[in-house]
């Protein structure tokens, strides 16, 4: 406020990037792209309820390569929402604050996220193809 | 030595706090949060054997009691803990007051709507149609 000119805090770009900042934006930042994908998937059953025309408009949708990059962004931030979900539900109960081991939990949510959606992809392509 | 109590006795007796709804809203994002772990990878296990599957095989699918009571828990716990959560984040950064308050509403009707649709669905899928 122009009227009340108060010291204010640094501005977030104030601030070195750091793992634990960012993990945290991201995980808001997933929950937000995940209310899309639970959009889709009410899609896909309200499709598949309406009849064999609409559930084909769907499929051949999430067949293309933007249903593809979208399904592909909804796996990455699903696991990665759970993951760090998790970690955020071991905080609640009053441990893992230490620096050293907020960046361990931290590092460890981040190689699951890639290995689960490595492993997610893996067997629903050689599912989609069989 | 005993904290100095900074609430009056009548505040902490109700015990809701400065932000007048007490732990609430905190204790629902974490039991659903909690419902959704197993709710969730049992979704993506079922999703990749599901993928490129025709309508009947998913109808065929959803017939099973399991997998469509499954379902129906999974979208009611999915919109619940997103309200939640996008409630937090319209709190934190729709500054003017109308406009965060039209919002919230919108976005819990939204998330009204889209849960109830998504069960109907599962529930026709998986009695008829």
């Amino acid at each position: 406020m122009a009227s009340d000119p108060r010291p204010l805090s640094p501005h977030l770009q104030i601030y070195r990037w750091q793992l634990t900042s960012v993990l945290s934006i991201l995980h808001r930042s997933a929950g937000l792209a995940l209310t899309l994908g639970a959009i889709l998937l009410v899609w896909w059953f309200a499709a598949a309820a309406d009849g064999p025309q609409a559930y084909a408009g769907v499929q051949a949708f999430l067949g293309s390569w933007l249903g593809r990059l979208l399904l592909f962004g909804w796996s990455l931030a699903l696991f990665y929402h759970l993951c760090n979900g998790l970690r955020h539900l071991w905080w609640d109960t009053g441990r893992g604050f230490e620096l050293k081991t907020a960046y361990a939990s931290g590092w460890t949510v981040v190689g699951a996220t890639i290995l689960l959606t490595l492993i997610a992809w893996t067997l629903g392509l050689a599912s989609w193809r069989g | 030595m005993a904290p100095p109590r900074l609430r009056s006795p009548l505040s902490r007796a109700i015990g809701l706090g400065s932000a007048k709804e007490g732990v609430a809203h905190w204790w629902a994002q974490r039991v659903t949060a909690l419902a959704l772990v197993p709710l969730t990878l049992w979704l993506v296990i079922a999703v990749i054997e599901l993928a490129g599957a025709d309508r009947a095989r998913l109808v065929d699918w959803v017939h099973h009691p399991l997998p469509a009571v499954l379902l129906i828990l999974l979208l009611t716990a999915t919109f619940y803990h997103g309200a939640l959560g996008l409630q937090v984040v319209i709190e934190d950064y729709v500054e003017n007051e109308t406009l965060r308050l039209g919002l919230l509403i919108v976005m819990r009707l939204a998330a009204i709507l889209l849960a109830v649709l998504g069960v109907f669905a599962v529930i026709k899928l998986s009695l008829g149609a």
